[in-house]
């Protein structure tokens, strides 16, 4: 792979100095086992929707919070447009916008002056910020309640709010942390309208998500994070076109016999170029699942097996029509003594980039 | 595997990458949270005087006024007892002007984020708390005096010891400030309940507002705790300027330990609030 951790993306570099530039980033924080962010590196171009996809705990927040320097990285470089976070926080500061998870609005304040104030503490001039706040209140829908209280509001609302707070002072790049997390499908839909706005208009834009469809909607690139390393890193569409296999099909198998067997079985059909156990978390060290101690559903749900074998949840990356496959499929499950339970037709996603890369699913 | 080749970014629209702004200013910055502040207290400015006042109100009614004039106090008490409690409104209402924004906004609201954001050092932001509590408890202070006259009738004023009393008071409120800078970073949020009773309540009444420290002689080792009390400093500051004739600790020496208090408070607190700011 050309582009594990470590690689510096060379396809965005212009003449000018990338907006967001992170090399050889490592975070620990005190009495932690492993380093929060090992050795991260990566930039972000102008204009550039930068997407940093990965589980919970992956890194993605601690990288946002270096980079917004709210968190001292333990050693590496940092910077916002050349200006070096560590060593010049408040030129920085100067320079970029974040909306974080948590609503975080100055609840004595009005929507209206939350915008006006935050202008003021970094010194746009009253008349601009005026003007700025009233063209983003309506394009952020807020016009009608820009006098409320920010305790009135819906989480959705809370959200446009911040973005729009963060954009008062015009910064060169904008940190997005999970954006979409708890926000209803419309919300969900009127926040990527208005990134997709903010990328049209020359904003560079770092968000974080676990979630694959909101990096793949959204992104120019992807990161693909876990453990704090960057595991890959190109747009979206060469992640996925780099997977083998076009289509994927997921099987749930119940009571074969000789699960390698039939892996094997399976991989050995035409148009499978791969067959992979679908892993949830890998169990901590020296954790053992005793049989029959949770309902097999929940069990299961993202494992590949439960304890006694009975179950397993395998997916074949194919070329070609996936729909054509479930007979051989069939009969091959059928020829090793298991049984086929469920069947899922699907596309090759990011989400099957991370599986590739980590051996489990996202979520 | 090789993945193959990027997707090209439309760097046709891309603007340049901004150059930081010359006009980055933590001065301008520092005013604008400073106003921030100022705005919000202004408009609830009615009930902050009332939340000020009506403590010492009472305070002053009935040690001031029933306990002397049913005989339990001396007639000149409520004259002792005056400067005592304006050091104490200076000191009290700095130290929660601090500590209960900080606690509620770092570990509750999270409100100061969009200020530690603002373009300016972490400690410009303590700084300013400490300035803008500072500035609420001189208001607070200054209402005891109107409040006073009401309350007693009179109360202990000469015109030379004006400056002292304006100094005392400043540097009380700073002095409260730092202790609330303290307080409120350096409590876990948790215990913030426990905090303010177990470390507030003995702060109150070893400062020494309610008796002049010299006559604490008679009672040695009591006397030794007061002396470790900033507020025992601001409380006979008050006195050396409105009651001279009553026995105090020299006021250069209630200047000296309320200013090195100050120092010493304020960057003890700016280490708690960077430590509660930065991870």
């Amino acid at each position: 792979m050309t582009r594990l951790a470590g690689a510096r993306s060379g396809a965005v570099a212009t003449s000018t100095t990338p907006v967001v530039e992170v090399a050889d980033l490592v975070k620990r924080y005190p009495k932690a086992a492993h380093d929060a962010l090992d050795r991260m590196s990566f930039s972000v171009g102008a204009g550039e929707v930068f997407g940093l996809l990965g589980p919970n705990g992956a890194g993605k927040t601690t990288t946002v919070g270096i980079l917004t320097t709210r968190v001292r990285a333990t050693s590496g470089l940092a910077a916002i447009a050349g200006v070096d976070v560590t060593a010049d926080p408040v030129r920085a500061r100067a320079l970029l916008g974040v909306v974080p998870q948590h609503t975080n609005l100055d609840r004595s304040l009005s929507m209206r002056q939350n915008l006006l104030f935050h202008a003021s503490y970094h010194g746009v001039p009253r008349s601009v910020a005026t003007a700025r706040a009233d063209q983003l209140l309506s394009t952020f829908s807020l016009a009608d309640r820009s006098k409320e209280k920010p305790d009135r509001f819906s989480g959705g609302q809370s959200q446009r709010v911040m973005i729009a707070r963060a954009l008062m002072h015009d910064p060169a790049v904008l940190f997005l942390d999970e954006p979409s997390t708890g926000l209803d499908p419309a919300a969900r839909l009127f926040v990527w309208d208005r990134i997709r706005e903010l990328r049209s208009q020359g904003t560079s834009v770092l968000l974080t998500t676990h979630d694959m469809d909101e990096a793949q909607a959204l992104s120019d690139r992807v990161g693909i994070v876990d453990h704090g390393r960057l595991l890959a890193l190109d747009a979206p569409d060469a992640l996925v076109a780099a997977l083998p296999g076009s289509a994927t099909l997921d099987v749930t198998v119940i009571g074969t016999g000789d699960c390698v067997a039939m892996l094997d079985a399976l991989g050995e059909l035409d148009h499978v170029t791969r067959v992979e156990p679908v892993g949830g978390e890998p169990p901590p060290q020296g954790h053992q699942v005793r049989p029959g101690s949770g309902p097999v559903g929940a069990a299961s749900r993202h494992g590949s097996a439960d304890p006694d074998g009975h179950q397993v949840q395998v997916r074949l990356y194919l070329q070609g029509d996936p729909a054509g496959l479930v007979g051989p499929v069939s009969e091959t499950v059928a020829r090793t003594g298991g049984r086929l339970a469920q069947v899922a037709l699907g596309t090759v996603g990011l989400e099957d980039v991370f599986l590739h890369l980590t051996g489990r699913a996202l979520r | 595997m090789t993945l193959p080749g990027q997707a090209s970014i439309p760097s046709a629209a891309a603007r340049p990458v901004q150059a930081a702004p010359a006009s980055v200013s933590p001065a301008r910055a520092f005013l604008a949270i400073l106003g921030r502040d100022l705005y919000v207290t202004g408009r609830e400015l009615p009930y902050f005087v009332a939340q000020a006042i009506i403590q010492p109100l009472f305070l002053l009614f009935v040690f001031g006024r029933i306990l002397t004039q049913l005989g339990f106090a001396r007639a000149g008490y409520a004259n002792l007892l005056f400067p005592g409690r304006v050091a104490l409104t200076a000191v009290l209402t700095a130290i929660e002007s601090t500590m209960l924004p900080l606690v509620i906004e770092f570990s509750y609201t999270k409100e100061i984020e969009d200020r530690l954001l603002a373009p300016l050092p972490t400690s410009m932001v303590a700084l300013e708390k400490v300035l803008f509590s500072t500035l609420r408890a001189l208001v607070a202070a200054a209402v005891m005096f109107p409040l006073g006259v009401w309350v007693l009738g009179s109360v202990p004023w000469h015109a030379a010891g004006a400056p002292l009393a304006i100094a005392v008071m400043i540097l009380g409120a700073m002095v409260g400030s730092a202790i609330g800078l303290v307080l409120g970073t350096f409590s876990p949020p948790n215990r913030i309940s426990a905090v303010f009773s177990l470390i507030l309540t003995p702060l109150l009444f070893t400062g020494c507002s309610q008796y002049p420290w010299p006559s604490l002689d008679r009672l040695r080792w009591f006397q030794v705790v007061t002396a470790f009390n900033p507020l025992t400093y601001a409380s006979e500051g008050m006195r050396a300027a409105l009651v001279p004739h009553v026995p105090h600790i020299a006021a250069w020496l209630c200047l000296l330990v309320l200013s090195v208090s100050t120092v010493g408070l304020t960057a003890l607190g700016m280490k708690g609030f960077r430590r509660r700011a930065l991870e």
